[in-house]
């Protein structure tokens, strides 16, 4: 555990993806158009439609496919000239099939390890804990083609993860799980970097399902950069709260008797209309513990009772509609049905 | 989980599922070369079907026995019968048994290479440190040293046999010392032209029906010509038709050089000045078939 503890904090503050104007394109279209981003260490989410060009990001990063202009570095090495190199220490997971169906999964994932490097002694040990990890038991010694979807995708991840790298691209690896089976990948995807240590990139066209799971999202759209932020910019969860009070003969309108009293002590509310049960909720700005006593003593004084008190978190998808708002590009409706799904 | 337990063991409780957390992995990473090494292992071992389903094993292993009974009951016949010399030459028995060469080059390279183009596993290998040039010499190398272990096993077998028989042991050895340059370059013209023509379709099914037509239906028309050219009295076109199969190829070379005598009708093979076209046809093709592997894995890449 200490190495990887180690291992940790040697790369906080090390940029582990960076792109300068970084631009693909081919004879009939953009995929990238001058594309920079820095991405640290941590779980970072790529988000765009279906041909946004996150897949010929994850090539040019895997130095197999020439960038038309521009430069990127994945783990500091360039990936013009340092592919191989950049290819021993990343592990890829592919969007599409890719498992042969006539080998179990721990002769498959064995194979792939020491097409990594790795001797056959160690392929074997990092198989055999590489599956446990990532939720494969007595399965593994059966062949690959008898395996539900979920157990694919977990193979898949395996084989990305079995030579310990230090960063992995996962393109898509929510598709075609079940509500059930998508939650289980994100939280699998959440422990590569908190329990192993392994930054990485993952790719969606769900925006919703990336909230929850990344410390980082950088939205791509017609190959081009549309926000790059961190989630707890995207989702503050310090600064509003929603408040639901009941009602009584005194105070008829609970609500409105609140918010009066609080702006006669100089606190202001927001507007939350739009919000469901827009009548009855209150939304403020907390500035610190002071702000929670004061709507303590608001409503004791006021003889009401607190339904509840909780603090809201902003979705990225409101986010990402008021951005698309501001460019008002033609896929937007098409990305908010996005948006819509991920929910 | 292990934290809750006491951390003295009582006693009779010796079973504990102990979560260990995840474990780097620091110690070597062997690189291109390793690499490239386990995937020739694993693709040689795959064309006799070991490591592979029992299904997969029966017709690789099955050829192979094919190809070695002929031999072993011409070594029978020869010590029973005190020949003073083996009944075939060496450099002819791979031409005898060609059909059965065929039918394992054909059944094998598709094995070898569609599967993961039509599995898609091909991103996974480029995905890591190997490259293009990488992958395409694994896989050439594995199915000609398959082909060479296919077609080499059965001269052993009669070279071994009439060493027993007690042949003149000089001319036994130079006898099979050009049945092994012949089989090798047989090899390796096999494989080549077996995995282009399987690493086009992602469909095996297709390979081998390819894979069977391009080597039978070359080596038929070759004969029927040269058959033609026989009755016509047109000797000397007979060397320049044999150039246009991978049997005829192979034959014509040896009997220009590697002393072998020709299967071709009117048993006159090519002169040494024709067998050097041979010589360059063949070295050519196996030149060629390589690059145009490479050019195909450079599309299918990711």
């Amino acid at each position: 555990m200490t190495t990887a503890v180690v291992r940790v904090t040697t790369f906080v503050d090390v940029t582990v993806i960076a792109t300068e104007s970084l631009s693909k394109r081919f004879p009939r279209v953009t995929a990238l158009d001058r594309l920079s981003v820095d991405v640290g260490p941590g779980v970072t989410g790529l988000v765009g439609a279906n041909g946004a060009g996150k897949s010929t990001l994850i090539k040019i990063l895997l130095g197999l496919s020439p960038a038309s202009e521009g430069r990127a570095e994945v783990l500091g090495l360039d990936v013009a000239t340092k592919g191989a190199d950049i290819r021993e220490r990343v592990g890829y997971m592919p969007e599409h099939d890719c498992l042969p169906p006539d080998v179990s999964a721990t002769e498959f994932v064995v194979h792939m390890a020491r097409m990594s490097g790795l001797p056959p002694t160690a392929a074997r040990e990092r198989t055999a804990d590489t599956l446990r990890h990532v939720g494969l038991y007595e399965e593994r010694y059966r062949p690959i083609g008898g395996y539900s979807t979920g157990m694919k995708q977990r193979v898949k991840l395996a084989q990305a993860l079995v030579h310990d790298p230090q960063l992995v691209f996962l393109d898509e690896p929510t598709n075609g799980l079940d509500p059930v089976g998508r939650d289980e990948m994100l939280g699998l995807i959440r422990r590569i970097y908190t329990d192993f240590g392994i930054s990485v990139l993952v790719t969606s066209h769900l925006l919703g399902e990336l909230e929850r799971t990344c410390d980082h999202v950088i939205v791509v759209d017609g190959g081009k950069l549309l926000r790059s932020s961190s989630t707890t910019d995207f989702t503050q969860t310090t600064t509003t709260l929603a408040i639901e009070v009941t009602d009584t003969d005194e105070h008829p309108d609970g609500t409105r008797a609140v918010r009066e009293a609080l702006h006669a002590r100089g606190v202001d509310t927001h507007d939350s209309s739009g919000l469901p049960g827009a009548g009855h909720v209150l939304l403020l700005t907390a500035t610190g513990d002071e702000t929670y006593d004061l709507i303590r003593d608001v409503i004791a004084d006021l003889g009401l009772g607190l339904v509840r008190m909780e603090q809201r978190r902003h979705h990225i998808s409101e986010v990402f509609t008021d951005t698309g708002a501001d460019t008002g590009t033609d896929n937007d409706a098409e990305r908010k049905e996005a948006v819509g799904h991920g929910n | 989980m292990a934290i809750d337990q006491p951390l003295v063991p009582q006693p009779g409780d010796q079973t504990r599922i102990h979560n260990i957390g995840y474990r780097n992995y620091n110690g070597p990473r062997l690189g291109r070369a390793y690499a490239r090494r386990s995937l020739y292992s694993q693709s040689l071992r795959g064309a006799y079907g070991l490591g592979r389903s029992v299904k997969s094993k029966v017709l690789p292993m099955l050829l192979f026995v094919v190809m070695c009974v002929p031999a072993a009951i011409m070594v029978a016949v020869a010590v029973a019968t005190k020949a003073k010399d083996l009944p075939v030459d060496y450099t002819r028995y791979a031409i005898i048994m060609q059909a059965v060469i065929s039918l394992y080059v054909a059944s094998q390279a598709p094995q070898s290479v569609s599967r993961d183009l039509r599995f898609k596993t091909v991103p996974l290998y480029f995905s890591r440190p190997i490259e293009t040039a990488d992958y395409v010499r694994a896989k050439f190398a594995a199915l000609a040293s398959a082909m060479f272990i296919l077609t080499a096993a059965p001269l052993i077998v009669l070279y071994v046999g009439a060493l027993l028989a007690k042949l003149d042991f000089a001319d036994q050895t130079k006898g099979f010392a050009q049945g092994l340059v012949s089989v090798t370059l047989l090899s390796l013209l096999f494989a080549g032209i077996g995995l282009v023509i399987a690493a086009v379709t992602p469909r095996r099914g297709f390979g081998i029906a390819a894979v069977i037509a391009v080597l039978t239906i070359s080596y038929g028309a070759v004969s029927t010509l040269q058959a033609i050219a026989d009755a016509q009295n047109a000797t000397n076109a007979i060397p320049w038709i044999g150039l246009f199969s991978p049997v005829t190829l192979i034959d014509g070379l040896q009997s220009a050089f590697l002393g072998a005598t020709s299967a071709f009708p009117g048993g006159v093979g090519p002169s040494h000045a024709e067998g050097v076209v041979y010589v360059l046809a063949v070295l050519g093709l196996i030149a060629a078939t390589y690059g145009l592997l490479i050019r195909r894995y450079r599309k299918v890449g990711l």
